[in-house]
């Protein structure tokens, strides 16, 4: 008769008054949430890892490939991924802060823990954009092979890489960007990268000290260098000059390599950029005092736990892409 | 909401005096173990990387069991798990870990395989 009125069975087992796991409606859908995301990240995780064992001979070494810091230049392996993981750990704990004082219903406090957790998050998201630039942009170039191989070069006597615009000749050609308004006949165009395949081989010719690296990995952990004769017995086999990378060509190695590095920190960073525009909605429901007069901060808690698991994903990512 | 916090650290070794006490101390032993998987990953030991467990350098052996460390710390007391009921816990953190280790057990093992198909069979890719 009165089955819709809930007062009077709150304390029925039944009747919806329990709680088995101890945690509110909204957290156990938070919950299922992120286990069922992390199941889509490890998806991820596992087919790179299957392409790269499934290429594990040849597949890019991530030191020689991330070596770039903002403002300096050289060789900086690794620093600066470094620093993203810290930048994402600390607003963890800013968050993890916000909802300690949030407990304590301590108004003033979340917020300020909130907005360095924004800040945080916003400082990620845009090394992880200035991460994908340079990664896009290249800097040595290299050469294709027929088979899809990646040819890069490097310098006899140092050991060091060697850029395309290092040694590559200028050879004057018909070199034009074919645009789309110059014919009709125009379908798509590919850019023309700096130098040409003639101009890169000329150099390699004319310059006795470069040679070339393939892509296979020695014993020592090292890209094999070809000696002179290999290289200019390889150089026939090219026929594409490949600057920086995208999801069709990459200069450093397996173009996999660069596919999967664009998914997943793609996908990771779409997180972490959802992560701060739910923050802050949050920040702002925080100072217009909703939760103030809810009487509780669960809310924030619960934000805090997609935050958390975006930290826990990168600290996944950032072992298998940046340091395995 | 008021929940009662769990304190303790390293299974009773280091006992904090309040959750925000706890926090920072779980933020830093995080940064140390990323000091040192970023160190190692810098330096590549020698010793490391040219002995090999099942398979794969004890170098990315020792990456991997950090990386677990970070992820049980990040889940447990950022995340607050350790103050969570047992079977909520057991719920979130076995479902994944037994999906997750089927899935890469079977995806390397065929890996491996058609790496083994690439070099050893009649198949052509460097050229």
């Amino acid at each position: 008769m009165d089955s819709t009125v809930t007062t009077g069975t709150e304390e029925n087992v039944w009747g919806g008054g329990n709680q088995p796991l101890g945690a509110s409606y909204g957290k156990l859908m938070m919950w299922f949430f992120l286990v069922s995301d992390a199941l889509t990240f490890s998806g991820f995780l596992a087919a790179y890892g299957f392409s790269r064992f499934k290429f594990i001979e040849t597949w890019p070494i991530a030191d020689e490939v991330f070596t770039h810091v903002p403002f300096f230049h050289g060789n900086y392996p690794m620093y600066y991924v470094a620093f993203m993981t810290f930048i994402l750990i600390m607003s963890s704990v800013t968050m993890v802060l916000a909802v300690d004082a949030g407990h304590k219903l301590q108004k003033t406090k979340v917020i300020w823990f909130m907005f360095l957790t924004i800040i945080g998050g916003a400082i990620f998201v845009g090394s992880q954009a200035w991460e994908w630039a340079t990664f896009i942009k290249g800097d040595f170039g290299a050469l294709e092979t027929k088979g899809g191989r990646i040819l890069q070069f490097v310098n006899a006597d140092s050991g060091e890489r060697l850029a395309l615009r290092d040694f590559a000749e200028t050879i004057p050609d018909e070199r034009v960007d074919h645009e789309k308004k110059n014919g009709v006949w125009y379908y798509e165009g590919q850019g023309l990268p700096s130098y040409s395949l003639n101009e890169v081989a000329e150099g390699v010719k004319s310059n006795p000290n470069v040679l070339i690296r393939t892509e296979l990995i020695n014993e020592d952990g090292h890209k094999t260098v070809l000696t002179r004769d290999e290289t200019l017995k390889k150089l026939n086999d090219a026929v594409l000059v490949v600057e920086g990378a995208n999801l069709v060509r990459n200069e450093y190695g397996s173009r996999l390599f660069a596919d999967f590095f664009f998914f997943i920190t793609g996908f990771h960073g779409f997180h972490v950029f959802s992560g701060v525009i739910i923050n802050c909605i949050i920040f702002f429901n925080v100072i217009l005092g909703t939760y103030e007069r809810r009487g509780h901060y669960e809310m924030v808690e619960k934000v805090g736990l997609y935050w958390h698991f975006v930290d826990l994903v990168w600290v996944f990512v950032f072992t298998f892409f940046y340091l395995v | 909401m008021a929940h009662e916090h769990k304190l303790e650290i390293f299974r009773g070794l280091l006992k904090f005096k309040s959750n925000t006490q706890k926090i920072w101390g779980v933020l830093i032993f995080l940064t140390l173990v990323t000091i040192v998987e970023v160190g190692l990953g810098i330096a590549k030991p020698e010793a490391l990387t040219h002995s090999y467990f099942l398979g794969m350098k004890v170098l990315n052996w020792i990456f991997i069991i950090l990386t677990l460390v970070k992820a049980y710390y990040i889940a447990w007391d950022f995340m607050h798990l350790r103050d969570e009921k047992s079977s909520l816990r057991r719920a979130i953190v076995w479902t994944p870990i037994f999906l997750v280790a089927y899935l890469i057990f079977i995806l390397l093992f065929e890996a491996d395989y058609i790496y083994h198909v690439y070099t050893d069979g009649f198949v052509k890719w460097n050229f």
